[in-house]
C-alpha cells in the first residue's frame, strides 16, 4: 500500500478484507491461516489496488480491487479455492516485470514495513551483523567501491570512495546524512523505499556509519511525505529497541543513532551544501565547493551524503558481495536504477531495471507503450536538470555516461513519457518555471539567468517570440550552466537546450507561425463551435466564465471569440466534442 | 495565544531545536506563522526578527498568511502537469472566484494551492482537498467537489 494505493482507496480495500474475512463462517477454521497485512509498493501503480491472495504456497494478483469486490474474493478464492478469474491480472502484469530486477524493491511490497519482525524473518539486519561483527570498515569501504556502485541521488558519484575518502579523514566526529529531501516533480522512487522497506535504509546508514568512523547520522526527509516519515520514525524505534541503534551495537562496542529532520519545502535543499545549512537551521544555500562535505560538512565536520536508494542498496551488497552486484549493469554503470515511470505510458509506476537497458525496452515493453495509441514523442529523464529524449534515440542504453552523451541526466531516476499532445516548449517552460522559483538567489547566474530564460520562453508560448530568440536561449543556457555555483543552475538550462536540439522546429512554429502544434500553449489556441455537432445541450454556456457563448436551447451555440479568455472550460466539459480547438 | 507561545518556547528550548523547527512548531499551532509569533520570539531568543522572515520565506512550507478551512492542493509534478493540472487550478479558482494574486477566498474557508509534486504520480492528476487524496481528477470533478463542500460547509 504505497501513496497510489492509498489515494486509490486502499485503505477502505484492507478494512473490507478484514471484515469479510472474520464474518466468512468458514473462517473460524482458517482463522491461524488467514491474515491480512499492508505491504509497501507493488510497483504498478496504475493498476491500484492491488491486492495478493496466497493460497497454499500459490500466489494471485488482483488488479482494481474496489472494497465492494471483496466478498467475492473471499468467498470463491479463500474460501472456495478458486480463483475469480475475471479480476486477476492479465498478461500485461507478467510483461511490466518480466523485464525488471529487483535489487533495491526486492523486498518492497514483501515486507510489511511497520513490523521489524517481518523484516527479521526476511534476513533484516544480517548485513549489519556480518559488516559490524566480521569486517573492519576499511574492508566495508572497500566492498562497496569494488561493487561499482555509484550515487543513485542524480550526480552518481561512486559510493566507495566517497565512504573511503571520508574514513581517513582525522576528526573527533563524523556524520552519516541521509538524504530524502527528494524533491525533483515526477520523481517517487525513493519516497516508495522509505515507505515499503525502511529498514533497508536504516540499515544502510548504519554500515555506512561504521565504515566511515560516524556515530550520529541525519535523515533529511521531505514533511510532504507523512507516511515515508511516521515508517521511517517506526523503523528507528524499533531498530533501537534491538540495539540495532544506540550504544555498543551487538555487543560489539560501535555507537550510532539517528535523528530525523524535516525539511521545510526547497528543492534547493536536495544539494550537499545547502542540505547541511538547512540541518543547521539556516535558509538552504549552497556554498561553493571545495572543501567538499567529506573534509567539512555539517558543523564543519567530516560528513557523508548518501540518497535514499543509494543506502538501501548497501544491505544487499553486503549480503550477497562486491561481484554479485556488480554482474549487473554496464562497464561503468553497475547495479540496478529505480525509475518513476510516469506520464502518457500505458503503465505507470516504480521500476527497477539493470542499467544499460535500453529505453525502447522500457517504454514499450515494460511500460506497454502509449496509451491511447498515440504517437510517442520524448521521454523526459533527470527531472528539472534533465533533459528530453526524442523518440529516434530510443535504442541508447540507460547509464550515467550514454543519456549525458544525449543532452540529459539518469537524475534521481523520474521517466516522463511525454506524446504527440505535448508540447516541448511547454515542458521546458514548465521545467524552468519550477527551477527559477526554487533558485535560492545566491548566485547571480542562476538567480537572474534562470529568470531571463523564463521570460524568453514566456515570450515564445503567448506568441510574443522572435527569430532571435532561439540562439539567445542557447547562448544564455550555455553561461549559465559555466557559471552557477550549485547542480541546481548548472543543470537548470538542461531541459531547454536539449528541447532546443531535437525539437527546434516546435520552437520554430510558436515564434514564426504563431501555432502551437500540440495545442497546448493557451494564448495560441482558438476556440470555436462546430455547429453541425453541437446539440446545444448548454453546459458550455453555463461552464463559460467570461460570458463568451450563447444560444439558445436545442440549438447550435455560438462562441465569440472577442470574449473568449480561452480558459479552455467549453473545450472540457463538451460530450460531443463540439467545441473545437486550433 | 500568549499561552501557546510559551508551551512553543519551553519546548524549543528543551529540544534544542532550531528556528526551522520551531516554525514549524508554530505553524502547527496556528495554521500559519503569525507576525506577533515571531516579533514575541525574537524578543525571547534575542534573535533578530529578520533571520525568522528570511527562514520562513526561504521555504515553500510556511505561510504567512492565515489559510482557509478547506485547502485544495494541486500536485503540479510534471506528470500531473502534463496531464492538465492547470485546468485543475483554473477550475477551482473559477468556481471559488478568487481574484488575481489572492489564493484565500474572502470569507476564509477556501485556499487553492499548487505543491510540486506528491510522488503519487501514477494517478495523475492529483488534487489534495484537506488531507484527502484524489487521482485521476477532471476540472469537472474538481467543481462538482467544491461544490459539495460548498453545502456541506453551510449544514
Amino acid at each position: 500500500m504505497g501513496p497510489g494505493g492509498i489515494a486509490s482507496g486502499g485503505g477502505e480495500v484492507l478494512a473490507a478484507f478484514e471484515t469479510a474475512l472474520k464474518e466468512s463462517k468458514v473462517s473460524a477454521e482458517f482463522r491461524d491461516r488467514c491474515s491480512t497485512h499492508k505491504v509497501g509498493c507493488l510497483g504498478l501503480c496504475s493498476k491500484d489496488v492491488l491486492v495478493d491472495v496466497f493460497t497454499n504456497g500459490n500466489k494471485a494478483t488482483y488488479e482494481y480491487v474496489k472494497p465492494d469486490m471483496v466478498d467475492r474474493i473471499v468467498q470463491e478464492h479463500i474460501v472456495g479455492g478458486t480463483p475469480v478469474g475475471e479480476w486477476l491480472t492479465k498478461e500485461d502484469y507478467e510483461k511490466f516485470y518480466s523485464k525488471q530486477v529487483k535489487v533495491v524493491l526486492s523486498d518492497c511490497g514483501v515486507v510489511d514495513p511497520e513490523s521489524l519482525e517481518s523484516y527479521l524473518s526476511m534476513g533484516g539486519y544480517s548485513a549489519t551483523r556480518k559488516a559490524l561483527t566480521t569486517m573492519k570498515p576499511e574492508d566495508v569501504a572497500e566492498e562497496i567501491k569494488k561493487s561499482g556502485l555509484r550515487g543513485r541521488g542524480g550526480a552518481g558519484f561512486p559510493t566507495g570512495v566517497k565512504w573511503e575518502t571520508c574514513r581517513k579523514v582525522p576528526a573527533d566526529q563524523k556524520y552519516i546524512i541521509c538524504n530524502a529531501d527528494e524533491g525533483d516533480p515526477g520523481a517517487f522512487m525513493d519516497r516508495a523505499v522509505l515507505e515499503g522497506n525502511p529498514h533497508a535504509v536504516v540499515e544502510g546508514m548504519i554500515v555506512g556509519a561504521y565504515a566511515i568512523g560516524a556515530d550520529k547520522g541525519y535523515v533529511y526527509i521531505r514533511a510532504e511525505y507523512p507516511l515515508a516519515v511516521e515508517r521511517l520514525t517506526q523503523a528507528i524505534k524499533d531498530a533501537r529497541s534491538r540495539n540495532f541503534l544506540g550504544k555498543n551495537i551487538l555487543g560489539t562496542g560501535f555507537d550510532f543513532d539517528i535523528k530525523l529532520k524535516l525539511g521545510a519545502g526547497a528543492f534547493v535543499c536536495g544539494e550537499e551544501t545547502a542540505l547541511i545549512a538547512s540541518i543547521e537551521g539556516q535558509r538552504g544555500m549552497p556554498r561553493p565547493k571545495p572543501p567538499f562535505p567529506v573534509f567539512s560538512g555539517l558543523w564543519g565536520k567530516p560528513t557523508v551524503i548518501n540518497n535514499v536508494e543509494t543506502l538501501a542498496n548497501i544491505p544487499y551488497i553486503i549480503n550477497r558481495g562486491a561481484d554479485w552486484f556488480a554482474s549487473y549493469g554496464t562497464e561503468k554503470s553497475k547495479g540496478t536504477k529505480v525509475f518513476a515511470l510516469t506520464g502518457k505510458s500505458r503503465n505507470t509506476g516504480l521500476i527497477e531495471v539493470p542499467m544499460g537497458i535500453t529505453l525502447r525496452e522500457i517504454i514499450y515493453e515494460i511500460g506497454g507503450g502509449i496509451e491511447n495509441d498515440r504517437a510517442f514523442k520524448a521521454v523526459q529523464t533527470g527531472g528539472p536538470s534533465g533533459g528530453c529524449i526524442p523518440a529516434s534515440q530510443m535504442d541508447i542504453n540507460v547509464d550515467y555516461e550514454s543519456l549525458a552523451k544525449v543532452g540529459s541526466i539518469v537524475g534521481s531516476g523520474g521517466m516522463i513519457v511525454l506524446d504527440e499532445d505535448s508540447c516541448m516548449v511547454n515542458i521546458a517552460r514548465y521545467f524552468l518555471a519550477f527551477t527559477q522559483a526554487e533558485s535560492c538567489g545566491k548566485c547571480v547566474p542562476c538567480r537572474i539567468g534562470t529568470k531571463r530564460l523564463l521570460e524568453i520562453l514566456d515570450r515564445i508560448t503567448t506568441g510574443q517570440g522572435k527569430d532571435e530568440d532561439l540562439d539567445l536561449l542557447e547562448s544564455l543556457g550555455k553561461d549559465i550552466k559555466a557559471a552557477s555555483l550549485c547542480g541546481l543552475g548548472m543543470t537548470a538550462p538542461n531541459p531547454v537546450l536539449s528541447t532546443l536540439q531535437y525539437f527546434r522546429e516546435e520552437y520554430e512554429a510558436h515564434i514564426r507561425d504563431k501555432k502551437c502544434p500540440a495545442k497546448v500553449c493557451k494564448d495560441l489556441l482558438t476556440y470555436s463551435i462546430l455547429e453541425d455537432v453541437c446539440t446545444g445541450c448548454g453546459v458550455c454556456r453555463r461552464a463559460c466564465p467570461s460570458g463568451a457563448i450563447s444560444g439558445e436551447k436545442k440549438k447550435p451555440h455560438k462562441l465569440d471569440s472577442t470574449l473568449c479568455i480561452k480558459c479552455g472550460a467549453c473545450f472540457e466539459v463538451c460530450k460531443f466534442k463540439s467545441v473545437h480547438r486550433e | 495565544m500568549q499561552e501557546k507561545l510559551e508551551g512553543l518556547l519551553e519546548h524549543f528550548q528543551e529540544s534544542g531545536g532550531n528556528i526551522i523547527s520551531l516554525l514549524q512548531d508554530t505553524q502547527d499551532a496556528f495554521g500559519y506563522v503569525p507576525q506577533e509569533a515571531v516579533y514575541w520570539f525574537a524578543d525571547k531568543l534575542d534573535i533578530p526578527p529578520s533571520r525568522f522572515y528570511g527562514i520562513s520565506t526561504f521555504y515553500a512550507q510556511f505561510h504567512l498568511k492565515p489559510r482557509g478551512k478547506y485547502i485544495i492542493t494541486t500536485c503540479c509534478g510534471t506528470a500531473c502537469h502534463v496531464r492538465g493540472a492547470e485546468s485543475l487550478v483554473n477550475a477551482a479558482r473559477r468556481e471559488l472566484k478568487l481574484t488575481e494574486g489572492e489564493d484565500t477566498t474572502e470569507d476564509r474557508k477556501f485556499t487553492v494551492e499548487k505543491l510540486a509534486c506528491l510522488g503519487t504520480c501514477s494517478m495523475a492528476p492529483v488534487v489534495v482537498i484537506n488531507k484527502k487524496m484524489l487521482g485521476k481528477m477532471t476540472a469537472d470533478k474538481m467543481t462538482k467537489e467544491l461544490k459539495a463542500l460548498k453545502k456541506d460547509d453551510k449544514n
